[in-house]
Protein backbone atom coordinates (compact mmCIF):
# COMPACT_ATOMS: atom_id res chain seq x y z
CA UNK A 1 0.00 0.00 0.00
CA UNK A 2 2.70 2.60 1.28
CA UNK A 3 5.13 1.39 -1.97
CA UNK A 4 1.98 2.03 -4.23
CA UNK A 5 1.42 5.19 -2.73
CA UNK A 6 5.00 6.07 -3.30
CA UNK A 7 5.25 4.80 -6.79
CA UNK A 8 1.97 6.79 -7.63
CA UNK A 9 3.24 9.97 -5.92
CA UNK A 10 6.50 9.68 -8.36
CA UNK A 11 4.72 9.69 -11.10
CA UNK A 12 2.16 12.61 -10.05
CA UNK A 13 5.83 14.13 -9.43
CA UNK A 14 7.12 13.09 -13.18
CA UNK A 15 3.83 14.64 -14.49
CA UNK A 16 4.41 17.67 -12.69
CA UNK A 17 7.46 18.02 -13.77
CA UNK A 18 6.10 17.91 -17.57
CA UNK A 19 2.88 19.63 -17.39
CA UNK A 20 3.31 21.77 -14.07
CA UNK A 21 0.87 22.37 -11.56
CA UNK A 22 -3.12 22.14 -13.57
CA UNK A 23 -4.95 24.78 -11.72
CA UNK A 24 -4.29 26.74 -14.66
CA UNK A 25 -4.72 26.85 -17.96
CA UNK A 26 -3.69 28.58 -21.27
CA UNK A 27 -5.34 29.53 -24.23
CA UNK A 28 -4.15 31.26 -26.61
CA UNK A 29 -5.10 32.21 -30.45
CA UNK A 30 -2.21 33.67 -33.43
CA UNK A 31 -4.10 36.75 -35.27
CA UNK A 32 -2.16 34.98 -38.43
CA UNK A 33 -1.03 31.66 -38.74
CA UNK A 34 0.34 31.60 -42.41
CA UNK A 35 2.79 34.80 -43.28
CA UNK A 36 2.36 35.04 -46.85
CA UNK A 37 6.10 36.37 -48.32
CA UNK A 38 4.18 38.52 -51.16
CA UNK A 39 6.43 41.20 -53.12
CA UNK A 40 5.41 43.84 -51.18
CA UNK A 41 6.66 41.98 -48.24
CA UNK A 42 8.66 44.20 -45.69
CA UNK A 43 8.29 42.76 -42.42
CA UNK A 44 4.91 41.69 -40.36
CA UNK A 45 4.38 42.51 -36.83
CA UNK A 46 1.40 39.36 -35.40
CA UNK A 47 -0.30 39.36 -32.37
CA UNK A 48 -1.14 36.36 -29.80
CA UNK A 49 -3.93 36.70 -27.70
CA UNK A 50 -4.53 34.45 -24.78
CA UNK A 51 -6.21 33.99 -21.66
CA UNK A 52 -5.53 32.52 -18.32
CA UNK A 53 -8.21 30.05 -17.19
CA UNK A 54 -8.79 28.16 -13.71
CA UNK A 55 -8.49 24.37 -14.33
CA UNK A 56 -11.63 22.31 -13.62
CA UNK A 57 -12.61 21.98 -10.49
CA UNK A 58 -10.26 24.96 -9.24
CA UNK A 59 -12.14 28.24 -9.05
CA UNK A 60 -9.31 30.85 -7.55
CA UNK A 61 -6.66 32.24 -9.73
CA UNK A 62 -3.24 33.81 -8.44
CA UNK A 63 -3.01 37.71 -7.94
CA UNK A 64 -0.06 38.12 -10.13
CA UNK A 65 1.50 36.37 -13.29
CA UNK A 66 3.89 36.68 -15.52
CA UNK A 67 4.09 35.12 -19.12
CA UNK A 68 6.95 34.57 -21.32
CA UNK A 69 6.26 33.60 -25.01
CA UNK A 70 9.43 32.13 -27.31
CA UNK A 71 9.42 31.81 -30.91
CA UNK A 72 11.68 29.81 -32.92
CA UNK A 73 12.58 29.51 -36.58
CA UNK A 74 13.70 27.02 -38.84
CA UNK A 75 16.57 25.29 -37.52
CA UNK A 76 19.89 25.88 -39.33
CA UNK A 77 23.78 25.90 -39.03
CA UNK A 78 26.15 28.77 -39.06
CA UNK A 79 29.50 29.73 -38.78
CA UNK A 80 30.81 32.63 -36.59
CA UNK A 81 33.92 34.19 -37.79
CA UNK A 82 36.61 36.43 -35.89
CA UNK A 83 39.22 38.47 -38.15
CA UNK A 84 42.61 38.88 -36.82
CA UNK A 85 45.77 40.76 -38.19
CA UNK A 86 48.18 38.82 -39.99
CA UNK A 87 50.95 40.71 -41.70
CA UNK A 88 49.26 43.86 -41.44
CA UNK A 89 45.88 42.13 -43.37
CA UNK A 90 42.91 41.20 -41.43
CA UNK A 91 42.39 37.25 -42.07
CA UNK A 92 40.00 35.03 -40.66
CA UNK A 93 41.64 33.10 -38.19
CA UNK A 94 39.22 31.54 -36.17
CA UNK A 95 35.82 30.11 -36.58
CA UNK A 96 32.58 28.21 -34.30
CA UNK A 97 30.11 26.51 -35.89
CA UNK A 98 26.44 26.91 -34.29
CA UNK A 99 25.31 23.71 -34.90
CA UNK A 100 21.06 23.82 -35.09
CA UNK A 101 20.17 27.01 -33.97
CA UNK A 102 16.72 29.00 -34.65
CA UNK A 103 17.25 30.94 -37.67
CA UNK A 104 14.79 33.42 -35.81
CA UNK A 105 14.68 33.63 -31.94
CA UNK A 106 12.05 35.98 -30.11
CA UNK A 107 12.00 35.46 -26.46
CA UNK A 108 8.69 38.10 -25.23
CA UNK A 109 7.61 38.91 -22.06
CA UNK A 110 5.50 41.22 -19.76
CA UNK A 111 8.75 42.34 -17.82
CA UNK A 112 12.37 41.61 -17.46
CA UNK A 113 13.17 37.78 -17.49
CA UNK A 114 15.99 38.35 -14.53
CA UNK A 115 12.66 39.50 -12.51
CA UNK A 116 10.26 36.82 -13.35
CA UNK A 117 12.24 33.91 -11.85
CA UNK A 118 15.12 32.72 -10.41
CA UNK A 119 18.80 31.92 -12.79
CA UNK A 120 18.50 27.92 -12.41
CA UNK A 121 14.78 28.21 -13.29
CA UNK A 122 15.23 30.80 -16.23
CA UNK A 123 18.08 28.34 -17.42
CA UNK A 124 16.18 24.92 -17.20
CA UNK A 125 13.26 26.67 -19.25
CA UNK A 126 15.63 28.60 -21.48
CA UNK A 127 14.21 31.36 -20.74
CA UNK A 128 16.00 34.72 -21.91
CA UNK A 129 18.88 35.04 -24.86
CA UNK A 130 21.74 34.67 -22.15
CA UNK A 131 19.76 31.40 -21.19
CA UNK A 132 18.52 29.65 -24.33
CA UNK A 133 20.85 26.52 -25.81
CA UNK A 134 23.06 27.55 -28.43
CA UNK A 135 25.31 23.89 -29.27
CA UNK A 136 28.36 24.73 -30.80
CA UNK A 137 30.73 22.10 -32.15
CA UNK A 138 33.68 21.65 -29.81
CA UNK A 139 35.73 18.89 -31.38
CA UNK A 140 32.97 15.60 -31.88
CA UNK A 141 30.95 17.19 -29.32
CA UNK A 142 27.93 19.82 -29.31
CA UNK A 143 27.61 21.77 -25.94
CA UNK A 144 26.63 25.34 -25.50
CA UNK A 145 29.27 27.07 -23.48
CA UNK A 146 29.28 29.86 -20.82
CA UNK A 147 27.60 32.68 -21.30
CA UNK A 148 30.30 35.34 -21.96
CA UNK A 149 32.12 32.91 -24.22
CA UNK A 150 33.00 35.92 -27.20
CA UNK A 151 31.60 33.75 -30.17
CA UNK A 152 28.36 33.17 -28.03
CA UNK A 153 28.42 36.81 -27.50
CA UNK A 154 29.56 37.57 -31.51
CA UNK A 155 26.76 35.62 -32.50
CA UNK A 156 23.35 36.58 -30.46
CA UNK A 157 25.04 40.27 -31.24
CA UNK A 158 25.12 40.31 -35.08
CA UNK A 159 21.67 37.81 -35.09
CA UNK A 160 19.90 40.69 -32.70
CA UNK A 161 21.59 43.56 -35.57
CA UNK A 162 19.98 41.33 -38.16
CA UNK A 163 16.79 41.70 -36.17
CA UNK A 164 16.36 37.52 -36.20
CA UNK A 165 17.58 37.44 -32.26
CA UNK A 166 15.09 39.61 -29.92
CA UNK A 167 14.19 39.65 -26.01
CA UNK A 168 12.02 42.38 -25.69
CA UNK A 169 10.92 42.59 -21.62
CA UNK A 170 7.82 44.61 -22.45
CA UNK A 171 6.09 42.89 -25.94
CA UNK A 172 3.46 40.94 -23.61
CA UNK A 173 0.65 43.15 -21.68
CA UNK A 174 -1.75 42.04 -19.51
CA UNK A 175 -5.14 43.35 -20.82
CA UNK A 176 -6.79 42.46 -17.51
CA UNK A 177 -4.93 40.60 -15.13
CA UNK A 178 -6.15 37.46 -16.66
CA UNK A 179 -6.16 38.50 -20.57
CA UNK A 180 -2.66 38.99 -22.33
CA UNK A 181 -1.65 39.84 -25.94
CA UNK A 182 2.04 39.71 -26.98
CA UNK A 183 3.30 41.17 -30.55
CA UNK A 184 6.06 39.02 -32.60
CA UNK A 185 7.86 41.18 -34.47
CA UNK A 186 8.59 39.20 -37.50
CA UNK A 187 11.36 41.27 -39.88
CA UNK A 188 11.40 41.93 -43.11
CA UNK A 189 14.37 38.88 -43.42
CA UNK A 190 12.69 36.79 -42.22
CA UNK A 191 13.39 33.07 -43.03
CA UNK A 192 10.43 30.71 -44.42
CA UNK A 193 9.41 27.52 -42.90
CA UNK A 194 7.05 26.08 -39.88
CA UNK A 195 7.84 28.64 -36.73
CA UNK A 196 7.10 26.81 -32.84
CA UNK A 197 5.58 29.24 -30.22
CA UNK A 198 5.93 28.85 -26.90
CA UNK A 199 4.38 30.16 -24.01
CA UNK A 200 4.99 29.70 -20.24
CA UNK A 201 3.03 31.18 -17.47
CA UNK A 202 5.08 32.24 -14.35
CA UNK A 203 3.51 32.60 -11.00
CA UNK A 204 5.81 33.53 -7.74
CA UNK A 205 9.15 32.76 -9.86
CA UNK A 206 7.71 28.98 -11.22
CA UNK A 207 6.04 28.23 -14.05
CA UNK A 208 2.44 27.17 -13.76
CA UNK A 209 1.32 26.85 -17.41
CA UNK A 210 2.74 26.12 -20.45
CA UNK A 211 0.82 25.73 -23.98
CA UNK A 212 2.07 25.70 -27.58
CA UNK A 213 0.82 26.97 -31.21
CA UNK A 214 2.92 27.45 -34.43
CA UNK A 215 3.32 29.66 -37.26
CA UNK A 216 3.94 28.97 -40.79
CA UNK A 217 5.88 31.90 -43.49
CA UNK A 218 5.36 31.32 -46.64
CA UNK A 219 6.62 32.77 -49.94
CA UNK A 220 3.49 32.58 -52.37
CA UNK A 221 2.33 34.17 -55.87
CA UNK A 222 5.20 34.95 -57.68
CA UNK A 223 8.03 35.44 -54.97
CA UNK A 224 7.19 31.14 -54.43
CA UNK A 225 6.77 30.27 -58.41
CA UNK A 226 10.33 32.12 -59.05
CA UNK A 227 11.71 30.73 -55.73
CA UNK A 228 10.58 27.07 -56.90
CA UNK A 229 11.67 27.33 -60.59
CA UNK A 230 15.19 28.45 -59.30
CA UNK A 231 15.30 25.26 -57.02
CA UNK A 232 13.60 22.74 -58.83
CA UNK A 233 14.66 23.96 -62.76
CA UNK A 234 17.92 25.43 -62.12
CA UNK A 235 19.12 25.03 -65.91
CA UNK A 236 15.95 26.32 -67.67
CA UNK A 237 15.45 29.20 -65.04
CA UNK A 238 19.02 30.18 -65.73
CA UNK A 239 18.53 29.79 -69.32
CA UNK A 240 15.26 31.86 -69.13
CA UNK A 241 17.21 34.64 -67.56
CA UNK A 242 19.35 34.49 -69.60
CA UNK A 243 16.94 35.06 -72.57
CA UNK A 244 15.17 37.74 -70.43
CA UNK A 245 18.61 39.60 -70.54
CA UNK A 246 19.83 39.62 -74.28
CA UNK A 247 15.56 40.89 -74.80
CA UNK A 248 16.25 43.54 -72.54
CA UNK A 249 19.53 44.08 -74.08
CA UNK A 250 17.71 44.09 -77.84
CA UNK A 251 15.00 46.31 -76.83
CA UNK A 252 17.09 48.96 -75.17
CA UNK A 253 19.46 48.97 -78.45
CA UNK A 254 16.22 49.15 -80.91
CA UNK A 255 13.99 51.61 -78.51
CA UNK A 256 17.48 54.08 -78.74
CA UNK A 257 18.78 53.15 -82.00
CA UNK A 258 19.10 56.84 -84.02
CA UNK A 259 19.84 56.72 -87.77
CA UNK B 1 8.81 52.05 -53.44
CA UNK B 2 9.95 48.36 -51.87
CA UNK B 3 10.23 45.07 -53.65
CA UNK B 4 10.53 41.74 -51.98
CA UNK B 5 13.63 39.80 -53.97
CA UNK B 6 12.30 36.27 -54.00
CA UNK B 7 16.00 34.47 -54.08
CA UNK B 8 17.96 37.06 -52.14
CA UNK B 9 15.04 36.90 -49.37
CA UNK B 10 15.07 40.68 -48.90
CA UNK B 11 12.80 43.89 -50.02
CA UNK B 12 15.13 46.53 -51.77
CA UNK B 13 13.90 49.81 -53.15
CA UNK B 14 13.43 49.50 -56.20
CA UNK B 15 14.46 52.88 -57.15
CA UNK B 16 17.95 52.60 -55.54
CA UNK B 17 18.35 48.98 -57.72
CA UNK B 18 17.03 51.12 -61.02
CA UNK B 19 19.74 53.69 -60.07
CA UNK B 20 22.59 51.44 -59.76
CA UNK B 21 22.19 50.01 -62.80
CA UNK B 22 21.82 53.17 -64.38
CA UNK B 23 24.94 53.87 -62.87
CA UNK B 24 27.44 51.34 -63.41
CA UNK B 25 25.65 50.76 -67.35
CA UNK B 26 26.72 54.07 -68.06
CA UNK B 27 30.42 53.72 -67.23
CA UNK B 28 29.91 49.83 -68.81
CA UNK B 29 29.23 51.47 -71.95
CA UNK B 30 31.13 54.81 -72.34
CA UNK B 31 34.38 52.49 -71.38
CA UNK B 32 33.18 48.94 -73.23
CA UNK B 33 33.62 47.12 -69.60
CA UNK B 34 30.91 44.49 -67.78
CA UNK B 35 31.32 47.29 -64.69
CA UNK B 36 31.09 43.87 -62.69
CA UNK B 37 33.82 45.03 -60.36
CA UNK B 38 31.66 47.55 -59.26
CA UNK B 39 28.41 46.04 -59.47
CA UNK B 40 29.11 43.48 -57.04
CA UNK B 41 30.61 45.49 -54.08
CA UNK B 42 27.68 47.77 -54.73
CA UNK B 43 24.81 44.81 -54.48
CA UNK B 44 26.88 43.43 -51.09
CA UNK B 45 26.93 46.85 -49.41
CA UNK B 46 22.79 46.99 -49.83
CA UNK B 47 22.79 43.51 -47.95
CA UNK B 48 22.59 41.15 -51.06
CA UNK B 49 24.29 37.99 -49.56
CA UNK B 50 28.10 38.30 -51.93
CA UNK B 51 26.92 34.57 -53.94
CA UNK B 52 23.54 36.09 -54.83
CA UNK B 53 24.99 39.34 -55.91
CA UNK B 54 27.74 37.41 -58.38
CA UNK B 55 25.10 35.41 -59.76
CA UNK B 56 22.57 37.70 -60.50
CA UNK B 57 25.15 40.49 -61.69
CA UNK B 58 26.58 38.13 -64.42
CA UNK B 59 23.12 38.41 -65.96
CA UNK B 60 23.07 42.07 -65.52
CA UNK B 61 26.27 42.26 -67.54
CA UNK B 62 24.99 39.74 -70.17
CA UNK B 63 22.36 42.75 -70.84
CA UNK B 64 24.20 45.18 -70.96
CA UNK B 65 26.88 44.42 -73.04
CA UNK B 66 24.49 42.58 -75.71
CA UNK B 67 22.81 46.07 -75.97
CA UNK B 68 26.57 47.65 -76.13
CA UNK B 69 27.57 44.87 -78.78
CA UNK B 70 24.36 45.69 -81.22
CA UNK B 71 25.14 49.34 -80.92
CA UNK B 72 29.00 48.91 -81.66
CA UNK B 73 27.95 45.40 -84.27
CA UNK B 74 26.04 48.50 -86.20
CA UNK B 75 29.04 50.58 -86.32
CA UNK B 76 31.27 47.77 -88.27
CA UNK B 77 33.30 48.03 -84.47
CA UNK B 78 33.60 44.25 -83.81
CA UNK B 79 36.49 42.07 -84.73
CA UNK B 80 34.41 38.83 -84.91
CA UNK B 81 37.13 36.11 -86.13
CA UNK B 82 39.33 37.79 -83.70
CA UNK B 83 36.50 37.28 -81.06
CA UNK B 84 36.07 34.23 -81.51
CA UNK B 85 39.58 33.42 -81.23
CA UNK B 86 39.55 34.70 -77.99
CA UNK B 87 36.42 33.33 -76.31
CA UNK B 88 37.91 29.50 -77.57
CA UNK B 89 40.93 29.76 -74.99
CA UNK B 90 38.31 32.07 -72.98
CA UNK B 91 36.17 29.03 -72.00
CA UNK B 92 39.20 26.47 -71.10
CA UNK B 93 40.17 29.28 -68.93
CA UNK B 94 36.97 29.96 -67.15
CA UNK B 95 36.85 25.91 -66.32
CA UNK B 96 39.99 25.81 -64.82
CA UNK B 97 39.20 28.85 -62.91
CA UNK B 98 35.93 27.29 -61.66
CA UNK B 99 38.01 24.22 -60.62
CA UNK B 100 40.48 26.27 -58.62
CA UNK B 101 37.57 28.36 -56.90
CA UNK B 102 36.24 25.29 -55.44
CA UNK B 103 39.34 24.14 -54.37
CA UNK B 104 40.00 27.53 -52.37
CA UNK B 105 36.71 27.52 -51.11
CA UNK B 106 37.43 23.86 -48.94
CA UNK B 107 40.28 25.94 -47.59
CA UNK B 108 37.85 28.88 -46.42
CA UNK B 109 39.83 31.51 -47.17
CA UNK B 110 38.60 32.34 -50.29
CA UNK B 111 37.15 35.77 -49.15
CA UNK B 112 40.65 36.70 -48.44
CA UNK B 113 42.00 35.25 -52.00
CA UNK B 114 39.52 37.40 -53.61
CA UNK B 115 40.41 40.46 -51.99
CA UNK B 116 44.42 40.36 -53.01
CA UNK B 117 43.43 39.34 -55.97
CA UNK B 118 41.37 42.73 -56.89
CA UNK B 119 43.68 44.64 -54.85
CA UNK B 120 46.51 43.33 -56.49
CA UNK B 121 45.46 43.14 -60.18
CA UNK B 122 43.03 46.46 -59.73
CA UNK B 123 45.91 48.71 -58.42
CA UNK B 124 48.39 47.50 -60.76
CA UNK B 125 46.38 48.11 -64.28
CA UNK B 126 44.68 51.20 -62.75
CA UNK B 127 48.48 52.46 -62.46
CA UNK B 128 49.70 50.67 -65.87
CA UNK B 129 46.72 52.43 -67.33
CA UNK B 130 47.00 55.78 -66.24
CA UNK B 131 50.51 55.60 -66.86
CA UNK B 132 50.52 55.25 -70.26
CA UNK B 133 47.42 57.31 -70.91
CA UNK B 134 48.96 60.40 -69.31
CA UNK B 135 52.39 60.19 -70.98
CA UNK B 136 50.12 59.81 -74.65
CA UNK B 137 48.20 62.84 -72.82
CA UNK B 138 51.73 64.82 -72.79
CA UNK B 139 52.98 63.90 -76.24
CA UNK B 140 49.38 65.39 -77.49
CA UNK B 141 50.42 68.41 -75.67
CA UNK B 142 53.41 68.82 -77.31
CA UNK B 143 52.17 68.33 -80.77
CA UNK B 144 53.72 64.42 -80.84
CA UNK B 145 51.52 61.98 -82.57
CA UNK B 146 49.42 59.94 -79.61
CA UNK B 147 50.52 56.45 -80.76
CA UNK B 148 53.22 55.40 -78.36
CA UNK B 149 55.28 53.51 -80.99
CA UNK B 150 55.76 54.28 -84.66
CA UNK B 151 53.80 51.30 -86.94
CA UNK B 152 55.67 48.65 -88.12
CA UNK B 153 57.51 48.77 -84.59
CA UNK B 154 57.74 45.20 -83.31
CA UNK B 155 57.88 44.23 -79.79
CA UNK B 156 58.36 40.51 -78.74
CA UNK B 157 55.08 39.61 -79.12
CA UNK B 158 54.92 40.02 -82.68
CA UNK B 159 57.74 37.35 -83.10
CA UNK B 160 55.85 34.75 -81.73
CA UNK B 161 54.80 32.28 -84.30
CA UNK B 162 51.81 30.91 -85.81
CA UNK B 163 50.86 34.38 -87.12
CA UNK B 164 47.01 35.14 -87.71
CA UNK B 165 45.88 38.47 -90.30
CA UNK B 166 42.58 39.99 -88.48
CA UNK B 167 41.45 42.43 -91.62
CA UNK B 168 38.64 44.29 -89.24
CA UNK B 169 41.28 45.51 -86.52
CA UNK B 170 44.07 45.83 -89.44
CA UNK B 171 46.46 43.50 -87.18
CA UNK B 172 48.57 40.32 -88.14
CA UNK B 173 49.68 38.85 -84.93
CA UNK B 174 50.91 35.37 -83.32
CA UNK B 175 47.62 33.12 -81.98
CA UNK B 176 49.65 32.21 -79.09
CA UNK B 177 49.14 35.87 -77.13
CA UNK B 178 45.59 35.74 -78.59
CA UNK B 179 44.77 32.35 -76.93
CA UNK B 180 46.88 33.50 -73.50
CA UNK B 181 45.04 36.74 -73.18
CA UNK B 182 41.75 34.83 -73.65
CA UNK B 183 42.55 32.28 -71.25
CA UNK B 184 43.74 34.55 -68.44
CA UNK B 185 40.50 36.48 -68.73
CA UNK B 186 38.15 33.43 -68.62
CA UNK B 187 40.19 32.29 -65.27
CA UNK B 188 40.50 35.76 -63.84
CA UNK B 189 36.55 36.10 -64.70
CA UNK B 190 35.60 32.86 -63.14
CA UNK B 191 38.00 33.45 -59.75
CA UNK B 192 36.57 36.94 -59.65
CA UNK B 193 33.37 36.56 -60.10
CA UNK B 194 34.11 39.56 -63.42
CA UNK B 195 33.06 39.90 -66.89
CA UNK B 196 37.11 40.88 -67.07
CA UNK B 197 36.75 44.29 -69.86
CA UNK B 198 38.58 46.21 -68.21
CA UNK B 199 41.67 43.94 -68.49
CA UNK B 200 40.54 42.66 -71.72
CA UNK B 201 41.04 46.34 -73.34
CA UNK B 202 44.17 47.20 -72.40
CA UNK B 203 45.91 43.95 -72.92
CA UNK B 204 44.07 44.35 -76.45
CA UNK B 205 45.65 47.56 -76.75
CA UNK B 206 49.11 47.21 -75.74
CA UNK B 207 49.98 43.31 -76.56
CA UNK B 208 48.03 42.91 -79.65
CA UNK B 209 47.59 47.38 -81.07
CA UNK B 210 44.33 46.42 -81.85
CA UNK B 211 43.18 49.92 -82.46
CA UNK B 212 40.87 51.57 -80.79
CA UNK B 213 38.09 51.55 -83.27
CA UNK B 214 37.68 47.60 -82.32
CA UNK B 215 38.96 46.91 -79.07
CA UNK B 216 35.83 48.09 -76.85
CA UNK B 217 32.99 45.79 -79.26
CA UNK B 218 35.18 43.00 -79.68
CA UNK B 219 35.56 42.86 -76.05
CA UNK B 220 32.02 43.26 -75.26
CA UNK B 221 31.75 40.08 -77.37
CA UNK B 222 33.84 38.02 -75.19
CA UNK B 223 32.11 39.80 -71.98
CA UNK B 224 28.65 38.88 -73.59
CA UNK B 225 29.50 35.41 -73.77
CA UNK B 226 30.94 34.75 -70.95
CA UNK B 227 28.51 36.34 -68.87
CA UNK B 228 25.64 34.60 -70.34
CA UNK B 229 26.81 31.14 -69.71
CA UNK B 230 27.84 32.34 -66.22
CA UNK B 231 24.22 32.89 -65.46
CA UNK B 232 23.40 29.60 -66.72
CA UNK B 233 26.12 27.88 -64.53
CA UNK B 234 25.37 29.98 -61.84
CA UNK B 235 21.75 28.72 -62.05
CA UNK B 236 21.59 25.23 -62.93
CA UNK B 237 24.54 24.62 -59.96
CA UNK B 238 23.84 27.05 -56.91
CA UNK B 239 20.84 28.12 -57.63
CA UNK B 240 21.36 31.80 -56.84
CA UNK B 241 20.40 33.71 -59.63
CA UNK B 242 18.03 36.37 -58.42
CA UNK B 243 15.68 37.01 -61.87
CA UNK B 244 14.11 40.06 -59.83
CA UNK B 245 16.87 41.50 -58.97
CA UNK B 246 19.05 40.73 -62.39
CA UNK B 247 15.82 42.69 -64.53
CA UNK B 248 15.18 45.79 -62.31
CA UNK B 249 19.39 45.71 -62.66
CA UNK B 250 19.50 45.38 -66.42
CA UNK B 251 16.69 47.48 -67.06
CA UNK B 252 19.07 50.41 -65.45
CA UNK B 253 21.86 49.06 -66.93
CA UNK B 254 20.94 49.39 -70.62
CA UNK B 255 19.57 52.67 -70.72
CA UNK B 256 22.72 53.51 -68.78
CA UNK B 257 24.92 51.96 -71.34
CA UNK B 258 23.20 53.37 -74.26
CA UNK B 259 23.93 57.12 -73.29
CA UNK B 260 27.86 56.00 -71.71
CA UNK B 261 28.77 54.35 -75.63
CA UNK B 262 28.09 57.88 -76.73
CA UNK B 263 29.56 59.25 -74.74
CA UNK B 264 32.57 56.93 -74.92
CA UNK B 265 32.60 57.28 -78.43
CA UNK B 266 32.48 61.63 -78.13
CA UNK B 267 35.90 60.87 -76.12
CA UNK B 268 39.58 60.91 -77.18
CA UNK B 269 41.19 57.56 -76.80
CA UNK B 270 43.85 58.65 -74.32
CA UNK B 271 41.26 60.47 -72.47
CA UNK B 272 39.01 57.47 -71.81
CA UNK B 273 42.21 55.81 -70.88
CA UNK B 274 42.88 57.56 -68.01
CA UNK B 275 39.24 58.20 -66.54
CA UNK B 276 39.56 54.20 -67.13
CA UNK B 277 42.60 53.80 -65.05
CA UNK B 278 41.78 56.25 -62.35
CA UNK B 279 38.73 54.39 -61.78
CA UNK B 280 40.17 50.63 -61.63
CA UNK B 281 42.55 52.31 -59.46
CA UNK B 282 40.62 53.57 -57.22
CA UNK B 283 38.56 50.61 -56.59
CA UNK B 284 41.75 48.71 -56.17
CA UNK B 285 42.51 51.01 -53.49
CA UNK B 286 39.12 50.70 -51.47
CA UNK B 287 39.75 46.81 -51.34
CA UNK B 288 42.58 47.80 -50.08
CA UNK B 289 41.73 49.73 -47.66
CA UNK B 290 39.19 47.32 -46.47
CA UNK B 291 42.10 44.67 -46.13
CA UNK B 292 44.24 46.78 -43.68
CA UNK B 293 41.65 48.88 -42.11
CA UNK B 294 40.52 47.91 -38.79
CA UNK B 295 36.98 46.58 -39.17
CA UNK B 296 33.85 47.84 -37.67
CA UNK B 297 33.06 44.07 -36.50
CA UNK B 298 36.16 41.82 -36.02
CA UNK B 299 33.03 38.80 -36.17
CA UNK B 300 31.28 37.98 -39.00
CA UNK B 301 28.34 35.31 -39.82
CA UNK B 302 28.23 32.28 -42.64
CA UNK B 303 25.35 30.29 -42.95
CA UNK B 304 26.44 26.87 -43.63
CA UNK B 305 23.51 24.52 -43.86
CA UNK B 306 19.70 24.80 -43.30
CA UNK B 307 18.05 21.74 -41.30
Amino acid sequence: MMRRFALTFFIAMLAWDATPAAAERLVVSLSNHRVAITSSFVGEDLVLFGTIEPDAGKTTLRPGYDLVVTVTGPLQTLRTRRKQRVLGIWVNVDSREFVRVPSYLAILSNRPASQIAPLDTLRRLQVGLDNFLLPQRIGPDLADTVRDDPFRLAFVRLENQQRLYSEIGTAVTFLTPTVFRAAIPLPSNVPTGNFAIDVKLFADGAMVARTNTALEVTKTGFEQYVADAARDNGLLYGLATMLMALLTGWIASVVFRRD
Amino acid sequence: MQIYLPIADMPVNIFLVLGMGLAVGYISGMFGIGGGFLMTPLLIFIGVTPAVAVASVASHIAASSFSGAINYWNRRAIDVPLALMLLSAGILGTATGVWLFTELRALDQLDLMIGLSYVTLLTVVGAMMIYESLRAVVRARKGMPATLRRPGSHTWVHGLPIKVRFKRSKIYVSAIPVWGIGFLIGFVGAIMGIGGGFLLVPMLIYFLRVPTATVIGTSMVLTLVTMASATVMHAATNHLVDAVLALILMVGGVVGAQFGARTGQKMRGERLRLLLGVLVFAVGLRFAYELVASPDDLFSIRHVGVE
